[in-house]
């Protein structure tokens, strides 16, 4: 009889134990959860500046990405390849390759081919109608002129993009080589 | 600070000169070749019928040409114009051409080059003298150097002008220009005379015959740059530059200025080594002299400073050394820049049957000339017709075996070896984390060398590579910068224009917002 009736009061222990196991491993799992989805936040956007940091920051968006950042993000999220990236040339690839702890590839040509040191864009001033569509393009402010008014690149500030070319009505900027370099950087 | 310095300055001046205290690290005491040079005594060289004058031959952007072929020149007129430093026909004549000729700065590639064929006659150009050089403002005073062609003589010809108006009496009020905050504005005139290379002794013979024009020299470059002080510093085994600089110091009573001499050990003539071991302060590897308040220019060029204010004569002749076991009569001479080499040799007895190789500059850091068909420059200080007795011995290049020793004399305190293995690689990131770019190319490292490695050419080869990258990092650092200004500005602009249609599109009966 004491038996049968201390049957119940164990089964609702056991329950009552089971229950908390359950509850606890929940709790644990959702800390862990949520520990692991923070570092993962947190290691992302220091990867993507890191990634950033190494891109040449063209903005030209040869890598099929709007640009830099955009294409850093795209690498840390694992939806882009390390070898997308033309201007950067065969060392950036390298350098995004070890980031992301891969084999470094050369620079797919499928991208876009630059020359090692970047053509520069120049505006013929004689052809120019100041419609001012280059300098809405350029991403990086190196174009200046104003409406109406003759354009000018700022050689030393343009990254060779070539961004400014397509939107241009009257085909009047091409890419040269940039102005000679100072003593002991050419070669 | 300075007072107390002047005041000593007295007191030493008549006297030896003090020696310095600071000591620089590593280096190597090498033998001394200078005898030879410095038998005979400073003559000028014989002129000769065609004189070549490169257009790049300071450092910067070259000079723009001045002058047409046919046009006929004066001695010492404006053919060329830049920035930093203009050139100046070192004859009178007609001139030649205008084209690529080889030159010993870019032996690479031809440079353009101005040709003048020499009438013989030296007619001079009308003199700019007549103004004592206190009546010019320390601004004026440099850009005055600037047109007379001054660059720095001690090998490395940076435009003289560009460098004193890096100074904070100049700098100081312009817009951007951060003046380090442990430097009170003044700056201190640093003179060097260390000719540590163990064959050159243009300097040396300089202030045995022209000390004079080093002293106005100096007193010129205190008034351009506002210093208080200036010390000249030379080798102690140089007793009778020596002399003459302490007797023409006497003669001149000049407070300010102060005599210092420093151990004959190479490289001690190096600028960043000299400052380090004269003022007891480091130079940033980042900065310039200037940010620990010092300028230092060569004997040469002060002198040369002072012909320009003094005599109206721009910089168109140097002093050259020209020595070696490969000459017959070895002399230092006065040479009209653009004159040939080869009249330079024919000038000191041509060659003698040794002779094995010929180098520009000196035996640690000159370069080998391919040929003697090559125009004196602004940095040409010595050539050195080496014979097989001048020079070290060299076998074949075996493996680096970790000895170290090239780390114990580097003066720069660099780790050579690791550079080496480094450069090797060609990993840029790990050269530059190794300093790679304050490597002075001294060459003490090769001499050093067990295994015979040519470890200065591979660093020499290096670091065009390693400023492209550094440079091409500062480039996108800056772009990054306009890219998110842009981007700024341009939400900003958005957002003002959505302001204003809202402010249009108001309910009718609404009040217009102020």
């Amino acid at each position: 009889m004491s038996v049968l009736g201390a049957l119940p009061a164990m089964a609702t222990v056991l329950v009552a134990m089971l229950l908390m196991t359950i509850l606890a491993g929940l709790a644990m799992l959702s800390v862990l959860g949520a520990g692991r989805a923070a570092t993962q936040t947190g290691y992302d956007s220091s990867l993507v500046r890191q990634l950033d940091a190494l891109l040449p920051q063209t903005q030209c968006g040869r890598c099929t990405y709007a640009g830099c950042l955009p294409y850093a993000r795209a690498i840390a999220h694992g939806e882009a390849d390390t070898n997308q990236c033309p201007p950067g040339g065969a060392r950036t690839a390298a350098a995004l390759g070890r980031l992301m702890g891969r084999e470094p590839k050369p620079v797919d040509p499928a991208f876009g081919v630059v020359p090692a040191v970047p053509f520069v864009a120049w505006i013929d001033e004689t052809a120019c109608i100041g419609c001012t569509k280059c300098i809405q393009a350029c991403p990086v402010d190196a174009i200046v002129g104003a409406s109406r008014y003759m354009h000018t690149i700022i050689a030393e500030h343009c990254t060779g993009c070539e961004l400014c070319i397509p939107p241009c009505p009257v085909d009047c900027i091409e890419m040269r080589p940039p102005p000679a370099l100072p003593r002991g950087m050419s070669s | 600070m300075s007072a107390a310095s002047a005041r000593t300055a007295r007191d030493t001046s008549l006297a030896a000169p003090r020696s310095a205290g600071g000591r620089m690290h590593g280096g190597l005491r090498l033998d001394a070749h200078k005898q030879r040079s410095t038998r005979r005594s400073l003559r000028p060289a014989s002129l000769s019928d065609t004189y070549v004058l490169p257009l790049d031959q300071h450092v910067g952007p070259p000079a723009t040409s001045r002058v047409r072929p046919g046009e006929y020149v004066l001695m010492g007129q404006v053919i060329g114009e830049t920035a930093g430093a203009w050139l100046h026909s070192p004859v009178s004549g007609i001139v030649k051409a205008i084209e690529l000729r080889p030159a010993a700065q870019h032996l690479g590639a031809p440079t353009l080059s101005i040709v003048i064929a020499n009438d013989g006659r030296d007619q001079r150009s009308e003199d700019e003298t007549g103004r004592s050089f206190e009546q010019y403002s320390p601004r004026e005073l440099c850009e005055h150097i600037a047109r007379g062609g001054i660059v720095g003589l001690g090998g490395g010809a940076f435009p003289t002008a560009s460098k004193l108006l890096g100074t904070p009496v100049h700098t100081r009020g312009v817009m951007n220009h951060e003046t380090p905050a442990d430097v009170d504005g003044v700056t201190r005139l640093l003179l060097n005379a260390v000719e540590c290379e163990p064959y050159i002794s243009c300097d040396d013979m300089l202030l045995r015959e022209h000390a004079r024009d080093v002293l106005l020299g100096a007193r010129i470059l205190m008034h351009a740059i506002g210093a208080e002080q200036c010390t000249i510093v030379l080798e102690d085994d140089t007793p009778q530059a020596q002399q003459a600089l302490c007797s023409a110091l006497a003669e001149t009573a000049d407070g300010r200025i102060r005599i210092m001499s420093v151990p004959s050990r190479y490289p001690a003539g190096s600028e960043r080594q000299l400052i380090d071991a004269i003022f007891g302060v480091e130079v940033p590897f980042d900065g310039l002299p200037t940010d620990v308040g010092v300028i230092c220019q060569n004997v040469g060029t002060a002198a040369a400073i002072a012909r320009w204010l003094r005599d109206g004569e721009p910089l168109i002749r140097r002093i050259v050394t020209v020595t070696g076991d490969g000459i017959m009569e070895p002399a230092n001479l006065e040479v009209r820049l653009g004159t040939p080499i080869a009249a330079l040799i024919e000038d000191c007895g041509g060659y003698t049957p040794r002779m094995s190789r010929l180098i520009m500059g000196g035996s640690m850091m000159g370069i080998a000339l391919p040929h003697d068909a090559l125009p004196v420059i602004k940095a040409s200080q010595c050539i050195i017709a080496a014979s097989t007795l001048d020079l070290q011995p060299r076998s074949t290049e075996m493996p680096c075996i970790r000895c170290g020793d090239c780390a114990q004399v580097c003066p720069a305190r660099l780790l050579p070896q690791q550079l080496h293995w480094h450069a090797h690689a060609g990993d840029l990131d790990a050269l530059e984390r190794h300093g790679l770019m304050d490597c002075i190319e001294c060459g003490c490292c090769d001499y050093v060398c067990p295994s015979q490695i040519p470890l200065v050419e591979s660093f020499r080869d290096s670091k065009p590579a390693l400023a492209r990258a550094q440079m091409q990092s500062r480039d996108a650092a800056a772009a990054r910068t306009r890219f998110e200004a842009r981007n700024t500005r341009l939400a900003r602009l958005e957002a003002e224009h959505r302001a204003r249609l809202a402010a249009k599109r108001r309910r009718p009966g609404e009040p217009r917002p102020e």
